[in-house]
Formats: C-alpha cells, structure tokens, sequence
C-alpha cells in the first residue's frame, strides 16, 4: 500500500492504496463521489474524464498514486453554492444528454475544450469530443450545449 | 376508432425541459455500480475462451485459496439452483429447435464467453484475479460462424440435441399468387444484403447487485435493466422461486438500445448465489465482457425481390432471410426478424407478399434486440430494392416512390402483409424533405461531378422508411407466439397536499418518461408540471408493467397513463357535483377545474376534490375515500411512423472516404408530447444508423472468437465522425389511441442504414458499382472502387466471416449493367 494526499474537489484526502488502484475507483470508491462513471476497459470512451491539475484526463487512465500531491475536480466539484456551472445548465437547456451516463465526462471533457480557448466552432468542438463517446444524442445538442456555455464562460469569443 | 382527446394543452406539444437532469449533470443520479451494501461481496465470471469446447473438468481449488475468495462454483456445482434454463420468451413456431440455455455451461462451451465457472470474493480486484485461478480443461471442438455453411450436412453441430443448424423457418405469405406474380411481371428484381453484427455499446455497461433476506427466503435484484417486470416473471421460474418474493429494482440505467431487454445469466446467477451464500452480491460487466456476453444485433442476410411493371409501378414483394441466432435463443431473439417480417412492402402498395426467415445456430454471441430490432432490416432491404427498382426502369428515386406509395389514410387501413396502418400520408414527408435538402440543386451538382469526371462523387440516397411500433396488441402478440402480452399500466395518485404521483409500468433509461409523462398529467389533471412526481422501474412501487423498449412506452404506457387520467377526472366529477349540491350534467371541465355552468364562481379543483376525498367527511353515498385510479391498455393496434430521410454523401473516390454532406430527416410519429426529447431520440437514432451503414461491425476470427474485441477497435462512432442533422416532421395522429402519438425511438436506426447507403451506391454508380453491403468503411469502397476499374486488390481487407459481405464486390445483380 502506498500513502497519499490529494485534493479532490477543494477538500483534502490521505488514502493508503494499493500501487494498482485506478484514479477512477480510489474516486469512487475511496473518496466516495460516484459521479465520475466507467464505461469501458480501453481508455476509449471517456465516460471517467476529471478534471487533474486543470485538464482533462480519464482517471481510468492514471494510477492513484499518480495523482499524488495533485487537484482534482470530479463532476460534483462543479457546481458552486447550490448553483449549476454554465456548462450543467448548457447541457440541460439543450436536451445534451438522455441517459446520462457519459454525461459527467462529456462536461469535464468540455470544461477543458472551452478552458484551452481555442476556437469553438462546430467542426473544433466535435474533434475536440473525440475522446468521449455517446451513444444516446448523436452529438448535435452537445455541440450546440458547449456553444452555449462558451459564450456565458467567455462572453468575448464568439462561438 | 378512437377519438383524439381534447385537452387545454399548456405542456403537451411544448418545449419543457427535462425534469431528470439535474442529478445527471451533477454526478447524483444512482447507477448500478454506484451501489454498494454492507457485507457485499464480488461476484466474477468465468468465461469460455473457446467458441465451442468440451469442459472435461472444472477445478477451482486453486482459486478458493487465492485472497479474499469466498466461494467458486462450476456449472456442475450450480445445477441444482436452476428449475429451467434461461428464457427465451418468443419460440415463433411450433416445431422450433429450443435449447436449455444454462446461466453455466456444464457440459460444453457453445460461444466465447459463455460463462463455465463463478468466483466470489470480497472486492472487485480480487474476483477479477479469483478468475484466473480457475482451472478448465478445455477440448476445443469444431466451430461454425458463417450462417450458410451452418445449414449445410456436414456442419459441426452447435446443438448436439438436433440434428441440424436451423432452428426454425417462418412464413408469411398474403395476397395474390405470388409465383404468378413474378413469372408474369415485366420486371423483376433481385438482389442479396448482407447486415453486419453489431455491438451495442450501451455507454454504461451492464451490472447486478442483490440483496438477499435469506431467512424469509427474499431476494431484491437491482439490475441495469429495460425490463424489471419481466425480469421478475422469467427469474421466478428460472430459479424456482416464489414470484412474490422477488423484487426488481432497475436503478438509473445508462442506455439500452435493447441490450438490457434481456434476461442475461448473470442476473440469475447473481440471486442463485444470494440464495446459497446467503450473502450481499454485486457484478459489474467489464466492457471487454459486455462484448462477448451481452446480445449483438442484426447479422441478417437477406434476399429480396420485387416485381414491377415496366413503369416500375410494384406488384410484389418476396424477402427470405437467414437470422443468425448466435448460440442460444435469447429472451426474444428468434422474434426479431419477425418484427420486420409485416414491413417489406414498406410504405408501397403491393398485391403479393412473401416473406420466410430461417433462424440459424452458430457459435456466436447470441442476437437479440438492438435498436429497430427487425425493422432496420426490413425498410433496408425494401428501400436498396426501391432504389435498384427505379435503375432499372430508369426513374428518379423520388419518381419511383410517388409511384408507388399508399396514398394518404387517415383511418386504419388494411395493406399487403396483412396488417392495418394506423394512418399515413407518406407523400407529405416525402415533399417536406425535397425542400429543404435542395433535391434539384443537388442533382445538378452531382451530374456536373459526373460529367466532369470529379473524384469526389456525390451521392443522394433516399430513406421513405415505415415502421411497426406500439407493442402490442396482446392477441396478435398470441397469433405470433410471443409468451407474455403488450399491455401497459399506469397509476395516478392525487395526494392530499395536491400533488401527484404517477406509476408507470414503462422503465425508461434516456427517454424522458418522468418528463413526458409529467405533461400530459399536469395537462389533463390541470396542475403544475412540477407538482408531478413519476415513478418507475421498481416491482415493488409499479407492480404493473410491461417495460421499455420497440418504441412503445408513450403510445401503450402514456395512453394507460390518459386513460388513468380520465378515471380520476370521472371520480372526482361525482366528488365535485357532491360538494356542488348539482348533478354532474350541470358541470363542465377544463384544466382540472369542475365549474357550474352559468355559474362560473362555484367550481372545484382537482387538487381541492383530492383533499375531500382524503379526508371522506363528505363523499357521495357509494365513493370510496382518495383519489387515485389504475389504467391498463392493451392497445387495439400496433402504430406505424412514417418519414423520408435523404442522405448526401462525398465520396473520395481516391482514398474511399466517406463524408456525410447533409442529412434530412422529416419524421411523422403522430402527435408529439415534447418535440425537443422527439428531435433528440432521432439525432441519436440516426447517429446510430449511420454508424451501421459506415462505421460498425463485429468481426470474427476463423475459430469464432470476436476481433472486435473492445471499443478500441470496434468503431462507435463520436463526434468527429458524425454531422450535424436537419429535422423536421408532419403529423398524422395515429388511430390506434386517444393521445394519436406513434413512437419515435428507433425511427432514425431504421431510417438511417438506407438512406446512407442509397447515398453512397447513388455516388458510385458513374464506376459501374451498384451494389455494396455495409458498413462502407474507406477499405470496402477503396476495394470496390479498384475492382470496378479493373485493378487487383488481393493482399489488402480484413476477412469478414460473412460470406458475401461485400468486400470490394461490384455486383450488378437483377441484371442490371
């Protein structure tokens, strides 16, 4: 067993866990926050994507022990006073999720597609998702959900 | 004929946003692996290797020994929990072959992946090591994977009980002399269409947790299930338990797509495990598992004919198929095709109408629903057909469609295969979608790519696709041999507080039902949307049900749903009149107030009346107290929507490349309750489509173990991969209820398959290639593109184990050049 410190979600954890745990699980079934899902074995689908010292990564991907010392933001960290982030309200105003499931990762992911400030026209947001599969919306109201939450988060790029 | 209700529509038909989302955008919702209870252990799986071995013998002493292991079991030291094997629901014909399908292998493995040992131990980690630690001796036998060599004598046999492959062949023929009318016609066309296997990658994998009460003999399964209810039911027989004492929970489950409309193995062993050990149990799928043990769809080949006049005006259709079942009949695996088998004259007015499929055993993972489940394949081979048709006879894809389309009904309507459209007015869908892809516009381009010899080729593919949904009435469900029937229940509960809840029988996992359902209740029963709790998916809370899943839940479950809602209007009526001191003739409704008629001040609310009648201190002679009324539909009819998709494609014809340029989908599902979760189910729908005609397919080895093993080479597709889609709709309100709604979550699935490959045929046509099977991957068209100019292109492509799917095959079948 390993021991480490970390922030998750601006509180402090020490956790002894095994060399082999996964970010995903020492989260989830450490720490406790189920929010961040896993939907499959091959780093492919991106349903795990939390936010580790400001980017994006699939915490099915990293080790704990890798995240050592490091500041994380899952999903439950997001919303601030009870007030839902830009990029929650987005995702609801434009009917961007159906089941859900993918849904926490497709926000992390796109937390930092709108944080790197790149252009944010269709054809970038869509290769800027590649890394995160749905299965349910076919893409079109997440597309149009990150325009949205662009343009509240950083109101003088134009989307 | 049922009336459409009329109602003060201040939800209905609007754009409400989605009541389930909040806890989805914040991490809150509870799937199944966010579940955890004291004391519970791992369960883990061990699996087959081989797609067809003998298990000589199964030692798991190894594995008990191994760290937190606290029980093994073979196949052979479970036999006793089964009192069947697993269900399969929809045995189509009499004489079909149905094997006992064991939650374990005992005797032989008969697909990779079929569970032959289980290990149980403390955490996740250490059963995924217990399973490595169980020793199988293995024989491998002779393995077959390819549909038509599995009908052939001298096949290995999957079923050593029979004595031959196919497991059952089922006809359908209707009209006129079929034979007659295609040795008479003056044209007729044939050709061959492969669908590839398909995966269906739910995004969240499946899983179990039980919760045993081992002393009372009570079990509570909560699974990554559509269908909870019938889960109970077929669980019940196959572990020998008390139905009462089995309670099924279907938590927040992420998507379906028909992969959790299943009774799986995993799900039984979970509660026969429970019931031995006494024990807290949970089992998680891993993706890499999901694919070789959760059901695959389509693998369908089919032959479809149609007789025309030289006109190209049609006269009949003839479809037979082969379904390859996979290794086991699912829980309504054999049906699927039959699910299509009424749909491939599709929206055309034919004369005669054949139809046979043949469901064949192989040492595959076995089929079973995936979204469309039948119908994709029917309005595929009916629309290619259509296409080869109109080429023929040299007419515009469009023209050949007018032609031939049923004209506009709005009353059930007998047609060819048998059955009665609800309604239609396929032409009006048609026009819509003329307009606003810019048909003209678009075949000016494509003929200026055409003369100019262009390597980007651009294609227009027509999709006027019909489909069959609204299961079901239960007698026709009879006539088909499907066990259980196609009714829907719903419960409105008015508290005293004036708030309501609603039960619902139906089990959504994406589709919105709290939300929809919430509007035609806040409607009907005149209060806040938001006043409007739905529950769901739990036996012990909606002990009534029929589940989710073929398009159904709004047209059974939300007409159960209105019709609970005109009970409760009905009883508090003779509360109002009561209190009123009038008859209920002197009453009127709107918006769930009852006012007197010339005397608009005396009135009564719905929430007002369910105080009364919970306090009963003053109810009419013969009311009981509360307010709260139960509907069961079994609906007349099925429901038939309608729409015209038009793909355009760019084809690299270079490197094979295919780029969506535009899609157009004008869908008509009848009367729309939430037109934003409506234009949702059809963007998924079609990006689902699309990802069959261009991205997916399960590929097999030579000894039957799948390739495409994870979602790193099995290609669902994401964002970058897909377009932006222009919807829109026509209403033609359905016949067969009182709310005229259709159903609309798989219309872009059985759409999309045709649409794009009309496209891409449409693109290559100036090559001289007029066939392709799908998906049309880069390589396939690359290769057909070479063949067609004659160069060779041996040494490239992956085998596919379908015979004849398509790989750089030009065919000009129907004897077209």
């Amino acid at each position: 067993m390993t021991r480490i410190s970390l922030t998750v979600n601006n509180m402090k954890h020490e956790a002894e866990v095994e060399p082999r745990q996964l970010l995903v699980y020492f989260l989830r079934e450490q720490v406790g926050l189920t929010g961040t899902n896993v939907g499959c074995d091959t780093s492919t689908c991106g349903s795990c994507t939390v936010m580790l010292d400001g980017k994006a990564v699939k915490s099915c991907t990293v080790l704990a022990v890798q995240a050592d010392g490091a500041e994380i933001t899952t999903i439950e960290g997001l919303a601030t006073d009870g007030e839902m982030h830009p990029l929650q309200k987005a995702f609801h105003n434009t009917h961007a999720l159906q089941c859900g499931y993918c849904t926490p990762g497709m926000i992390m992911a796109s937390l930092d597609l709108i944080q790197s400030n790149g252009e944010l026209t269709e054809e970038a947001i869509r290769s800027g998702l590649e890394g995160n599969l749905c299965r349910c919306t076919g893409y079109q109201n997440i597309v149009k959900a990150i325009q949205e939450a662009a343009s509240e988060m950083r109101p003088t790029v134009s989307a | 004929m049922a009336q459409v209700a009329e109602r003060a529509e201040r939800y209905m038909g609007g754009g409400v946003l989605r009541k389930e989302d909040p806890e989805l955008v914040s991490g809150q919702a509870r799937f199944i692996d966010d579940m955890t209870l004291p004391g519970m252990q791992w369960v883990g799986i061990v699996r087959s290797p081989f797609a067809h071995a003998r298990i000589n013998s199964v030692d798991t002493s190894r594995a008990k020994e191994m760290p937190g292991v606290v029980a093994a079991f073979s196949g052979a030291d479970m036999a006793d929990e089964w009192a069947d094997g697993l269900p399969c629901a929809w045995p189509v014909t009499e004489d079909i072959k149905l094997p006992k399908h064991w939650p374990i292998a005992k005797d032989k493995a008969r697909f990779a992946g079929d569970p032959v040992a289980v290990v149980v131990a403390e955490t996740r980690a250490q059963a995924a090591d217990a399973i490595e630690a169980v020793d199988v001796d293995y024989e491998p036998l002779d393995v077959v994977f390819d549909m038509e060599k599995a009908l052939e004598k001298d096949s290995p046999l999957v079923h050593d009980e029979f004595d031959s492959n196919d497991s059952y062949t089922w006809t359908l023929t209707t009209g006129e002399d079929i034979d007659q009318i295609f040795s008479d016609a003056a044209v007729v066309v044939s050709e061959r269409y492969y669908h590839p296997r398909l995966i269906p990658n739910a995004i969240e994998p499946r899983g179990v947790v039980v919760q045993p009460n081992q002393a009372q003999g009570e079990y509570t399964l909560y699974s990554a299930t559509q269908i909870p209810h019938i889960l109970k039911v077929t669980l019940a027989l196959t572990l020998g338990m008390n139905e009462g004492k089995l309670r099924v929970i279907a938590p927040a489950v992420g998507g379906g797509f028909g992969s959790k409309l299943n009774v799986y193995a995993e799900e039984a062993i979970c509660v026969a495990l429970a019931r031995r050990l006494g024990l807290p149990l949970k089992w998680i799928e891993e993706r890499s598992e999901a694919y070789l043990a959760t059901i695959h769809g389509r693998d369908v080949i089919q032959h479809m004919e149609v007789a025309a006049t030289e006109e190209g005006r049609m006269l009949g259709v003839r479809a037979k198929l082969f379904a390859n079942m996979g290794a086991y009949l699912q829980l309504v695996g054999p049906g699927i095709p039959i699910l299509g088998a009424f749909l491939y004259h599709g929206p055309y007015d034919v004369k005669a109408y054949s139809f046979e499929c043949t469901g064949v055993f192989t040492n595959k993972t076995p089929t079973d629903a995936y979204r469309g489940a039948g119908r994709p394949e029917a309005t595929y081979a009916v629309e290619r057909i259509t296409d080869a048709l109109a080429r023929k006879v040299g007419k515009d894809p469009t023209e050949i469609r007018r032609l031939n389309f049923i004209p506009p009904f709005n009353e059930a309507t007998p047609v060819a295969s048998g059955l009665s459209f609800d309604s239609g007015n396929y032409e009006a869908t048609l026009d819509k979608a003329i307009d606003l892809v810019d048909y003209e516009g678009l075949r000016k381009e494509q003929q200026d790519r055409r003369n100019s010899g262009d390597p980007t080729q651009l294609g227009i593919g027509l999709s006027t696709y019909i489909e069959m949904c609204g299961l079901a009435p239960s007698q026709v469900l009879s006539a088909l041999r499907y066990v259980a029937g196609g009714w829907d229940a719903a419960t409105i509960r008015c508290h005293a507080t004036g708030k309501v809840t609603v039960v619902t029988g139906t089990s959504p996992h994406g589709q919105g039902h709290a939300t929809s359902w919430s509007q035609i209740v806040a409607d009907e029963l005149g209060v806040d949307f938001d006043d409007v709790e739905v529950l769901h998916g739990d036996t012990a809370i909606a002990p009534l049900g029929m589940d989710t899943y073929g398009s159904r839940s709004v047209s059974v479950g939300g007409t159960a749903l209105h019709l609970a809602a005109q009970k409760i209007i009905a009883k508090a009526k003779t509360i109002a009149a009561h209190e009123l001191e009038v008859s209920e003739d002197d009453l009127t409704y709107e918006a769930g107030t009852f006012s007197v008629k010339g005397a608009p001040d005396k009135a009564k609310t719905i929430p007002e009346i369910a105080f009364s009648a919970w306090t009963a201190h003053n109810l009419p002679a013969g009311t009981e107290p509360g307010l709260e009324e139960t509907s069961v539909f079994d609906p007349p009819n099925f429901t038939f929507p309608a729409g015209a998709h038009i793909c355009v494609v760019e084809i690299d014809t270079e490197t094979g490349m295919t780029h969506i340029r535009k899609y157009v989908a004008v869908d008509d599902c009848g009367n729309v309750i939430n037109p934003m979760i409506v234009d949702g189910q059809i963007h998924g729908g079609i990006a689902q489509g699309i990802a069959e005609a261009l991205y997916e397919e399960a590929v097999y080895d030579e000894n039957a173990v799948l390739m495409t093993s994870s979602m790193a080479n099995y290609r669902v597709p994401s964002a970058a991969e897909l377009p932006s889609f222009v919807t829109d709709r026509t209403v033609t309100p359905s016949t067969t209820n009182p709310l005229g709604v259709k159903g609309i979550g798989e219309a872009g699935t059985i759409a999309a398959p045709a649409a794009v490959m009309n496209a891409v045929i449409d693109a290559l046509l100036p090559l001289g290639i007029s066939h392709m099977d799908m998906p049309a991957t880069p390589e396939h068209v690359w290769e057909a593109v070479q063949s067609a100019r004659g160069r060779s292109v041996s040494g490239t492509g992956t085998e596919t184990t379908a015979a004849g799917s398509g790989l750089g095959s030009a065919e000009t079948p129907g004897g077209e050049a």
